[in-house]
């Protein structure tokens, strides 16, 4: 009896023909309707429009090494504004014959951060990795000691500033958002009126005006003679706003636990804080992975805002050699660099973001 | 649930009390939970608590952790009065377990991660000798081979074995049980119950709320009868059953054994 109800079971029902295949997957994902069909179709004639002219801008009738005047007479891409002024673009005004500085910091940096990818990584070693890497970093870029000549910061830009602005701004913005959203659900009052108000002051201004308190105001209120790093004045800024923008995303991820996660965990005899750290944060944290990823995303494009109080950012590197007489005009191209290294970092972050998301989800679906 | 357990009637001084509960209030709001109540729980003792829903008695016990304030009257657990110290009161929940009704396992935890957890936090054990604990509370909960799974891959039975095994892993000296069959399908309620008498015959200090007649029968020392916020009724298993006293007891009685 059993042996006749596993047969029945297992006897194996192949799909459809039409069903599989390219021509299969064509009909199913294409063409089923008539309105789909007109969609493809629609779809498919713009692609042939768009894409071979600007394949023939990009790389057919482009140039690559000649000088802007070269460029004028041309019809496609004049990449050569690239080459030529990449190490301004990339590293500002820091020392033309000390930039391989900057670049070892930025390899160090990306080494780190690639390393750090994989969990398993995750030891006190990669730790202090970390520490003695940024030490070196931060050496690099300063100067000053072991035969380095020192850089004042107001030389640093380019891609460093830009990684650094954004690196540290995140990695300090996150805890600090994690520790508001804790604050405002604490049951202490006080504590959490002052969480709510940060949280709301700083939401309810833009950046802009957060970065020009930050340059033009703050100093203002300093004694005489004391100044503060612009940069850090900027990062800390940065920081400040970001934070407060996680911070409610987290409280939406605390939001979402269950009563009996908090009861089960207290009532082993876990403190507030063993709690938090072992039972609500890992869980609540998770859930808020994609939306905490498109602040930092936001937060890594919204670093080229500093633009206005004139530190030098990839971006403003990138518009100083626009308006070089010889490069004026090819903003086409400047532009399109750049933004394929923002693309760089904000595609590896999500992809990381995914990455991260399904290792922790492994096994535990419910 | 054949099994029937010796329930000597002894004679126990009040230094034997585990648990002493004497005139406490509790309300949510303007809603009066909790009348009164007085309650004295001897060690090794087992009781059951019944009652219709909305009745208090799950407040009752989460008062005795302390999940819920009282805000009248005195809980004593194991010696020690609940007062708003915190610190008495994280060391009265690691002596006191719960089972709770969805079993409140950490879902991002394994199995045994979830049972070393409160060991190696709260008591401080070291790692492998709180695994070796755990695995000797999962083996005697029949799951030990499911200890590297997570708690998504487990029946609801098993799941509520395992949360029971969790607070035998802190070695409490009394276990609570919040309804810890309600939430199962039939077919798994009975190797729950099966682990709970395993556990009565151990001798373990047990407040059970639960509907479940057949057990309150074969293990239980006393059954208590709640309605209204109050202890309407509280007497052995046989004379509890025979012959109830009040008229409400009467009436939940014929609700809910047909």
């Amino acid at each position: 009896m059993e042996e006749a109800i596993k047969m029945t079971q297992t006897e194996e029902l192949k799909p459809p023909v039409t069903s599989v295949g390219v021509i299969g997957w064509a009909k199913n994902n294409l063409f089923n309707g008539w309105f789909n069909s007109i969609l493809t179709i629609v779809t498919l004639f713009m692609l042939w429009k768009i894409i071979p002219p600007l394949f023939q801008w990009a790389f057919i009738d482009s140039v690559w090494h000649t000088t802007g005047k070269a460029c004028r007479g041309i019809d496609g891409a004049c990449w050569s504004i690239i080459p030529t002024n990449l190490r301004f673009i990339i590293f500002g005004f820091f020392p033309y014959e000390s930039q391989w500085r900057p670049l070892l910091a930025m390899f160090i940096l990306f080494g780190l951060l690639f390393y750090s990818r994989n969990r398993k990584h995750w030891t006190k070693y990669l730790g202090y990795g970390w520490i003695v890497g940024l030490f070196a970093m931060g050496l690099l870029m300063m100067g000053g000691l072991f035969g380095l000549t020192s850089v004042e910061s107001t030389k640093w830009g380019g891609l460093p500033l830009t990684l650094l602005l954004s690196v540290f701004g995140l990695t300090a913005a996150y805890p600090l958002g994690v520790i508001l959203a804790l604050g405002r659900q604490s049951k202490m009052r006080g504590v959490k009126w002052l969480c709510v108000l940060y949280i709301e002051l700083i939401r309810g201004v833009p950046l802009i005006s957060l970065l020009f308190m930050s340059s033009i105001i703050f100093p203002l209120f300093l004694p005489e003679g004391i100044t503060f790093n612009k940069i850090l004045r900027a990062q800390v800024a940065i920081i400040l706003f970001t934070g407060a923008y996680i911070a409610e995303v987290v409280r939406g991820g605390l939001q979402g636990m269950s009563r009996g996660q908090y009861e089960a965990a207290e009532s082993m005899g876990l403190n507030y804080y063993l709690t938090m750290r072992l039972v609500i944060l890992p869980q609540a944290l998770k859930i808020v992975i994609p939306p905490t990823v498109s602040i930092l995303i936001s937060a890594f494009k919204d670093t080229s805002l500093v633009v206005i109080i004139a530190l030098w950012d990839l971006l403003k590197t990138t518009q100083s050699v626009l308006s070089n007489p010889e490069w004026m005009g090819f903003s086409r191209e400047a532009y399109i660099f750049i933004a394929i290294l923002y693309f760089l970092g904000c595609f590896s972050m999500s992809n990381y973001s995914r990455k991260l998301e399904k290792e922790l989800s492994a096994g535990e679906q419910q | 649930m054949n099994k029937e357990l010796s329930k000597k009637a002894e004679k126990k001084t009040s230094d034997d009390a585990m648990i002493e509960i004497t005139d406490m209030h509790k309300w949510f709001g303007d809603f009066h939970v909790l009348q009164g109540i007085n309650l004295t729980v001897q060690k090794k003792e087992r009781i059951v608590i019944c009652g219709p829903s909305g009745s208090g008695k799950s407040t009752l016990i989460r008062c005795i952790n302390r999940l819920e304030e009282h805000q009248k009257g005195h809980i004593i657990v194991d010696g020690i009065e609940l007062m708003n110290n915190i610190k008495n009161i994280e060391k009265i929940r690691a002596e006191v377990g719960m089972v709770f009704q969805h079993f409140n396992l950490f879902p991002h935890l394994t199995i045994v991660e979830n049972l070393t957890l409160g060991p190696i936090w709260v008591r401080k054990v070291p790692k492998f000798e709180a695994e070796e604990t755990a695995m000797f509370n999962l083996e005697k909960v029949h799951i030990a081979e499911q200890a590297q799974k997570y708690p998504g891959q487990l029946s609801g039975g098993q799941q509520q074995r395992v949360a029971i095994a969790r607070s035998l892993c802190m070695n409490p000296k009394i276990m609570l049980f919040d309804e810890p069959t309600s939430a199962l399908d039939p077919e798994m309620i009975k190797e729950v119950l099966d682990v709970m008498i395993d556990l009565a015959q151990e001798g373990m200090t047990m407040i059970v709320v639960s509907h479940e007649m057949g057990f309150a029968k074969s293990v239980a020392h006393k059954v208590l009868f709640m309605d209204f916020g109050q202890i309407v009724e509280g007497n052995t298993p046989e004379e509890f059953f025979e012959n109830p006293q009040h008229d409400r007891t009467k009436l939940f009685l014929s609700q809910i054994l047909h």
